[in-house]
Formats: structure tokens, sequence, C-alpha cells
């Protein structure tokens, strides 16, 4: 990529599309999945973080990929731990070190509690412990990137309340861990310490009603703010829209249930299913177009979108087609191969970093601590 | 504008009637005030304005309310949303998004504004309201001020005719709330808004309000003119009491009114210290002089850190008992890591927080405080006392007086706070009537009024017979009655010989029953010295009678009510 190339992508900052920032993990992901290369892995590994680095907002939410590598790291470790004490033992490989062994009834087979540790054993471990915490960073990547309520931006009319009601749970977490800190103070005040069950029942109460109230704060201001609002409709076009909806889900179901069940025919419930979801899925257009709303400065796909998703796709397609498969028979003790096609891929996946428009500043501020206490009446 | 007709409003059908015949009309572009003692329907009349009541609280409405021509009995509030826009007391509980910009214009999008429109008036509500700064802040940065303008803001993007605001300001410190206020008045003005403000804290608002609504229960509703209105209202700005004491007529609503007739009151005013004030010095002598006067709690060059925030820098203090202290200053000033550091809560990062020991014995005798042994073997740090002994030296108040329930009636919290202390049955109790008068024990906590709550929580604190106690924020949401309650109550709990610190932004209240102030800023101490002296030293924190009467030292109206029966 030339250095104008790369200007021209930048000169707006501006924030990326979220949804071409999830494709992009997703890509990240599926090359994940597919290989058991331990240096692969971790190269991917690396590429989100250094993408994190480069373009994430300062939002209080996207701080969270250092607690999703935490959660990374731990993965890998419990993975190597848990086939260190209770793993399954081959009989061949090089051992490095043997624990005494504890006999287990014999309908556990291949079972073991310690015995001897092999480097392939360990290494089959950290493998697959390392696909999963890839896995956990291509979502923490996504999830900093992309704000949700960015996402929520881009869902479909029919879908908005339900997205709404999603976003607003998701911001209800740390509200209730704060309170849940300064009822545990308070509590301390009264002379008992928060310990024990007699404890948690001292500290759930104010906390959950608190949480109430809020629910009550903010479902009243949503309501005097026109949430929920609908064009007028004819009252049979109401009927007509329920009655769509009902009758596709009822039938989606019935069809489910056909086709799950082996003794009937599988043709007949494919197509009932297939015709209630089709139902189904026009009740919700129906219904959508009877809301109201429209979007204020909607995300924009544009050059730098297509690029991010591109990107994505390019690690993806190389790694599934160049490199082997997971290999069944586990790890052999050697150091990985890495064709520099798959390696040349991954780099690709890293040009997001500094090939999209960087971050505004405007969104990054500095964060005092809310000088008023969040939830008081 | 908004068209009362015959209007009541119960929130059970065999329930107590909360507002009942309401006939009045607020036309438009008018500032109106509702005033009223808390509890008595203030809400209410607020909520049937949007058709939050009865649409969204349940219960029933009867007669008719009508907004720019709209029936609210058959428009839900969503429906009114364009035309009446509605902020509430923490801006913070009525956010839906997480950005400033989006918050803005989250109205607006439920409206189906189209998006250029949409974009426009954004726009011109950052610049009317000052926001370009914040536009793409997350909005759990903000400070409240700052938070609350832009709750008004994103109410304001949907073009609507009316404004309510439900006690906007009794969340805010003082310069938030001249912010806010300002901003309110400049919007009357500018964009001929109609507003229906419900407020606690006249002193602020009175003088811009083209009427008054006064709820008060046993009495019709109806609209007055500001000066009609406070010439016997038991909810009024210390001006206005300072105008009935003097006799002026037309009652004064603002300190500059005030200033303008001072010069009378000042001639017939004695020129040295009111006599109200060596009277409390007196009792404090009384209650304390029998030796040198106790200390209970001591702060050692405490500095405390949160990560990268210093919360106290260096804070050198002592408290003494049967003293009330005020701590004052903006938010974030260090107000309450100084009460959490003298609990324990905030650990020191340097320096040592010292409590004295209680004396056993002589306990419930007289019902009172427990005595202070002194000396330096008797004290100890705070967070090295577990819990039992820790409310035996200190007790807390919170903001939030209700993160110290947790049982579903006052009945259980009293006894449940009795089996803590280790008292005998039903003293906490004894203690809540003291304070408040009776209360039904099967009441749910949380369902008790803001000033029934603090009492509540004050009993719950006392049954330790801690030898210092502690309020934040305790005038948070009570009205003058109640203020005066609390500090009869303080002044009683210091005579016994308890310590008493109160962080509080209210100079008022300070004025009225601290003797001794604290003013800090950044972390560190900047003022400490008699309550007199500090409230007067800097215009801005000057209690009204103060700014009144300077130079005479007169700081609240029982001073001057003294000082005249001094002088006749």
């Amino acid at each position: 990529m030339s250095g104008i190339d790369a200007r021209a992508w930048q000169s707006v900052p501006r924030t990326v599309h979220p949804g071409a920032w999830w494709l992009w993990a997703i890509g990240l992901a599926v090359a994940a999945m597919h290989t058991t290369n331990l240096l692969l892995l971790v190269l991917l590994a690396a590429v989100a973080g250094v993408v994190v680095a480069f373009r994430r907002t300062d939002a209080p939410r996207a701080r969270s990929f250092g607690l999703m590598t935490r959660l990374a790291l731990i993965t890998v470790a419990f993975s190597v731990g848990l086939q260190i004490v209770l793993g399954v033992r081959t009989d061949h490989g090089f051992v490095l070190l043997s624990l005494p062994a504890v006999d287990l009834p014999g309908w556990l087979p291949g079972l073991s509690v310690g015995g001897p540790v092999t480097a392939e054993a360990l290494l089959t471990s950290a493998t697959t412990g390392a696909r999963l915490a890839v896995l956990i960073l291509c979502v923490g990547a996504a999830n900093s990137l992309a704000a949700p309520a960015q996402l929520l931006k881009v869902l479909p009319a029919a879908l908005y309340e339900v997205g709404v009601a999603a976003v607003v749970a998701l911001t209800f977490v740390p509200h209730l861990a704060e309170s849940a800190v300064r009822v545990r103070r308070a509590q301390r005040l009264r002379g008992r310490s928060v310990r024990g069950l007699g404890g948690l029942h001292r500290l759930l109460v104010p906390v959950l009603e608190e949480g109430l109230e809020r629910a009550i704060a903010l479902a009243a201001s949503m309501d005097a703010r026109g949430y929920g609002r609908r064009r007028p409709g004819s009252r049979t076009g109401q009927v007509v829209t329920t009655g769509l909806l009902l009758l596709g889900l009822g039938a989606a179901c019935a069809g489910t249930y056909v086709l799950v069940d082996p003794a009937s025919a599988h043709t007949t419930g494919a197509l009932i299913l297939i015709t209630g979801t089709a139902l189904a899925l026009t009740g919700s257009l129906l219904a959508g177009r009877r809301v109201a709303r429209t979007r204020y400065r909607p995300p924009v796909w544009r050059a730098a979108e297509w690029l991010v998703v591109a990107c994505g796709a390019t690690v993806a397609v190389v790694v599934v087609t160049t490199m082997p498969g997971p290999d069944a028979a586990g790890a052999v003790l050697r150091w990985p191969q890495l064709p520099a096609t798959a390696l040349l891929a991954v780099l690709v996946g890293a040009l997001p970093a500094v090939a999209t428009p960087p971050v505004p500043t405007g969104a990054i501020a500095p964060a005092p601590v809310p000088a008023f206490p969040v939830g008081a009446r | 504008m908004i068209e009362f007709d015959r209007v009541g409003a119960r929130y059970a059908s065999d329930g107590p009637a909360v507002l009942s015949d309401v006939t009045m009309t607020v036309p438009e572009g008018e500032l109106c005030l509702v005033v009223g003692p808390t509890g008595a329907g203030k809400s209410t009349l607020l909520a049937t304005v949007n058709g939050r009541m009865p649409h969204f609280t349940g219960g029933e409405l009867t007669g008719r309310v009508r907004v720019d021509g709209r029936d609210t009995r058959t428009h839900p509030p969503r429906e009114l949303a364009d035309a009446v826009g509605v902020v509430g007391q923490n801006p913070w509980a009525g956010f839906v998004t997480d950005t400033v910009s989006d918050e803005l214009a989250y109205t607006m999008e439920s409206l189906g504004v189209p998006p250029a429109v949409m974009r426009r008036r954004v726009e011109d509500i950052i610049d009317a309201l000052g926001l370009a700064e914040l536009r793409e802040r997350p909005l759990r940065t903000l400070s409240s001020g700052q938070a609350q303008r832009v709750a008004i803001g994103a109410v304001l993007t949907a073009a609507p005719r009316v404004l309510v605001l439900d006690e906007p300001t009794s969340a805010l410190d003082p310069g938030a709330a001249e912010e806010v206020l300002a901003l309110l008045q400049r919007l009357v003005h500018d964009l001929g808004l109609t507003l229906l403000l419900a407020e606690h804290r006249l002193e602020r608002v009175i003088h811009y309000a083209d009427s008054v609504v006064r709820v008060e229960p046993g009495r019709a509703i109806r609209r007055e003119t500001p000066a009609v209105a406070m010439l016997d209202s038991d909810i009024a700005p210390a001006v206005v009491q300072l105008g009935r004491v003097a006799g002026w007529e037309p009652l004064p609503l603002s300190v500059r009114d005030a200033r303008r007739r001072a010069p009378e009151l000042r001639r017939r005013l004695p020129l040295d210290r009111p006599a109200h004030a060596s009277r409390l010095d007196a009792a404090t002598a009384a209650a304390t002089g029998r030796s040198p006067r106790r200390t209970v709690a001591w702060l050692e060059d405490v500095t405390v850190r949160y990560d990268a925030t210093v919360a106290l820098a260096g804070v050198r203090l002592d408290f003494a008992a049967g003293d009330i202290t005020t701590v004052m200053g903006r938010n974030g000033a260090g107000k309450s890591t100084l009460l959490n550091a003298l609990t324990g809560l905030a650990r020191p990062t340097r320096g040592r927080v010292r409590l004295a020991a209680p004396v056993d014995g002589n306990d419930a005798a007289d019902g009172g405080v427990t005595p202070f042994a002194s000396g330096p073997g008797a004290t100890a740090e705070p967070h090295r006392l577990n819990a039992r002994e820790l409310i035996r030296r200190v007790g807390l108040v919170p903001q939030q007086p209700a993160d110290l329930f947790f049982a579903d009636s006052v009945a259980a919290e009293c006894a449940e706070a009795d089996g803590s202390a280790g008292v005998e049955r039903g003293t906490a109790a004894q203690v809540l009537t003291e304070i408040t008068g009776t209360v039904d024990p099967a009441t749910h906590p949380r369902d008790l009024s803001e000033g029934q709550q603090l009492s509540l929580a004050l009993a719950l604190v006392l049954v330790g017979r801690a030898g210092l106690v502690l309020l934040d924020e305790p005038t948070r949401g009570l009205d003058y009655p109640a203020k005066v309650r609390l500090g009869r109550v303080l002044r009683r709990l210091a005579a016994r010989g308890c310590g008493v610190v109160v962080a509080t932004h209210d100079v008022e209240l300070a004025a009225a029953i601290s003797r001794r102030t604290i003013v800090m800023a950044d972390a560190e101490v900047v003022a400490d010295g008699p309550t007199s002296a500090v409230v007067t030293s800097s215009p801005a924190f000057a209690p009204q009678v103060a700014k009144v009467l300077a130079p005479l030292p007169y700081l609240t109206v029982d001073d001057v009510r003294l000082g005249l029966v001094a002088a006749s």
C-alpha cells in the first residue's frame, strides 16, 4: 500500500461501520478455527491486538479488550493445566515428567489422573486453548472497535425495539456493579459486614430495588421521548400483521418439529418450515413499516469498510485454502511451518490498523468519575 | 397552553386523592413554578401534563388535562413527545444512548424527523446550550451540570412547546444549578417555551418566575403571582423570610430587591454579634466545657488516591465533641472522600486517621452519646476496626440513605439496628420518633418521603451511639421545613457531646447549624474557621441574609429576629 493511498483513506477521521469490524473479526476467527498451527494462532492474536490498539474509540466499553486478553490467557493456562492433571494419556511421546497416578474405575477409559505428561499432549492442549483464546480475542476486538449502540443503528426497523432492550440490558450490568459497591460500603456502617448468605440478602435487596427503580425511570423517560410511537395504521392492517406473525411463527415451530421427528417425512417438514419463516418475515416487514423511526447519522459504508471486510476475508480464504486443516492425530513435536502466503495473508489482516480513517478525537475524552451518584432518586 | 379542568388524581381507587379539583390554565410562554412540601403531589401534578399519570404510573385521573389542545386521556406520553419535554432530577436515569450527540438526537429519531432536519436541529441545540465541546463525549464522563444540560437539550431537539421539569437542580451543586436555571430562564425568553418547574430551592428561581402554583395538603391548588404566593407559604427562601421579619411590603424576591430595602433594617439592628450565635456557642460550651474540649477524630496528613486521582492531599484536621462542622466545596472537591476516610471506607495512601475510643459504662443512662476516653492508647484507625466496633465510634448517613435499607418495613429495619448495636429492643424506633414524629412502622422504607428516609437512616446510625456522626449531602431533596427539623436534630445531638460533620452544598444550612466550616477544593482544605467568617469571606458562598445585610455579621433570619428583639 503506497503512502499516498494510506493518507487518502485516512483523510477524514470517522468511525468505521460496526458491521465491517464484525465481518473482519469473523474472518480472523474462521482462520483460527481452521488451523492448529501455533505460530499462526499467535500471529492472529497479535493482529487483533494491533488493530484494536490503533482503532478503538475511548468509550468505557472499548477498554474491555484488556479484560478479554486476560480471559484468553486464562483459557490457555487452564487448558494446559487440565491436561497436566487430568488428561488423555497416550503410550508414545516424549515424557516430560511423571506425576503419581491415581487409578480410575474401568468405565472411564483413556482418562487418568496424574501419570506421565508428554510434550505432545501439552502441545495439543496448548493449541486447543490457543484456538479458543484467539476466538475470544476476535470477539473482544469487534466489541472494542464497534459500539453496540452503533450496531443498533443498522438493525432493521422491525428488530429495533428488541435491539434497544438488549443494549439497555448491557448498560445495566455496570450500573448494578456500581450500586453493589456503594451498598456494600454503606452496609458496613450498619455494624455488619456483608459476608455469607445473610450478607448476600442485605446486599441484593437494595441493589435490586435500585435496579428496578432505575428501570422504571428509564422506561418513563423513553416513553416520554416517543419510544414505541407508531405511524397511524388501519385496524385491519394491524390485525393482518399480527396474524401473519403468529401464523408464521407457529408454522415455523411445527415445521421444525416435523423435521426433527425421525418418523415423519422430511420434505413436508422443510416445506412447512420455509413457508412459516416466509410468513413471519413478511409480518415483521409489515410491522417495521409502521415504525416511524428515522436515524441520526447512520454509519456509512464506503471504501474503508470494503477494505476492512476484504482484509478479514483474505485471511480466512488464504488460511483455509493453503493451510492443512486441524490434525486429528494431535500435535507432532516440531517447530511449526508457516508458508509465506499464509504469513502475508495474516499480515493483510492487520492492514485496517493503519488503512482505515482514524478515530475522531472528539470521542476521546478524559474520564472523570461521574460526580453524581448514578441512581439517586 | 396547559389547561387543567377539574382534575383529580388517585393511585388506588380506594386510596386517598393526591390531587382534587384542580382547575387552572398556564398561558403560553410562562415560567410557572410549582412549590410545596415533599409528598404533597407536586410530582403527580407534573406527571399529568405529559400523560405519564395515568398511562404509565397507573391510577385514576378524573377531569381533563389539555396540552397544546391535546387531551392527555387519549394521548399517551409517547404521542405527546413532540409537545411536552420532560426532565427529571437525575439526568443519568433518563439517558438512553451513550454519547451526547446520539442522546440529543434520540427523541427526534423516535418521532421520525427526517435526517436532514435532525442534523440541523442537533447543531442548533448544541449552539443554544453551549454543548459544542461535549458533542462526542460519552455521557458517563459528564459532570452533573453538563449532564442536566444535555438532558434538557435532548428534549428540546423535538421542539416541544412545553417543558416540564421535576426538581432539575436538586442533585446539582450550586454552580451547576445556577448554570441550569440560567439556561431555563433563557429558554423562556428566547424560545418562548412554556415551563412548568418544580423546585425546592426557591432562592434560585423565585425571581425568574411569572407565576407560582402552591401544592399543599388541604389547600386548593391555584395560580398566583410570586409575591402573593410568598406571603404565607411555608416554603419560602431566606430573603422572603427576612422580608416578613422586617415587615417589608411588597416582599422582596431576590437579594437585589432586599438589598435596596436593607439600609433601613441595618439601622434598626445592633452592630455586634447576633445573640443567637453567641447562644449557640454558650450551649456548646456548656455541653463540652467541663474539660478541655475532647477530640473525637484526627486526620494526620492524610492522602487518599484512587488510581491516578488524588482525592485527599495531605489533609490535617481534627474534630471535637459537641461541635457541628460543615464541609463545603464543589462536587469532586474531596468532601465525600473526607467522610469516607473517617469511616475507614477510603484507606489513606499516606498518613493516618484515628478515632477516639468509646468508654463503656454509663451508656444508656441518658440515652445519649458514650463519653470518650482521651489519650492515644484508646484511639484506633477505622479500617482496622471490625464492623461492630466501628459503629460505636463513627456513623455515616450516606448520600442515598436508601443504601442502608434492606428490610421490608420500618419496624424490621429498627429491630435489626438494635440487634447490630446490641442495645435494648425499641431503641431505634424511639430515636426515630424523636427525630421525625411517628412513622407507620409497617411502611416499606423506600416508600418514605426523602426527609423520612433521611430520618430513618439517621436513627439507624444513631443507635450505635457513635461519638462522631457524619452526614453526606443530607439536604438533597429536603424542603425548608424539613431542613429546619434536621438542623434542630443535629444541634440536639451536638449538645449531647457528639461530634457532627456535615458535607453539604447548602450554605444556608451551614450558616444555620454550624460553628465551624471547612471549604475544600481540589482535594485540599482551602479554608477552615468559624462559619461566620468563612461563609462571608466570599460573595459566592454567602447566605442570602449575609448578602443583604453585609457588613453586619448576620447570617440567618433567626439571627435577625433575635437582633430585632434585642434592639427593641
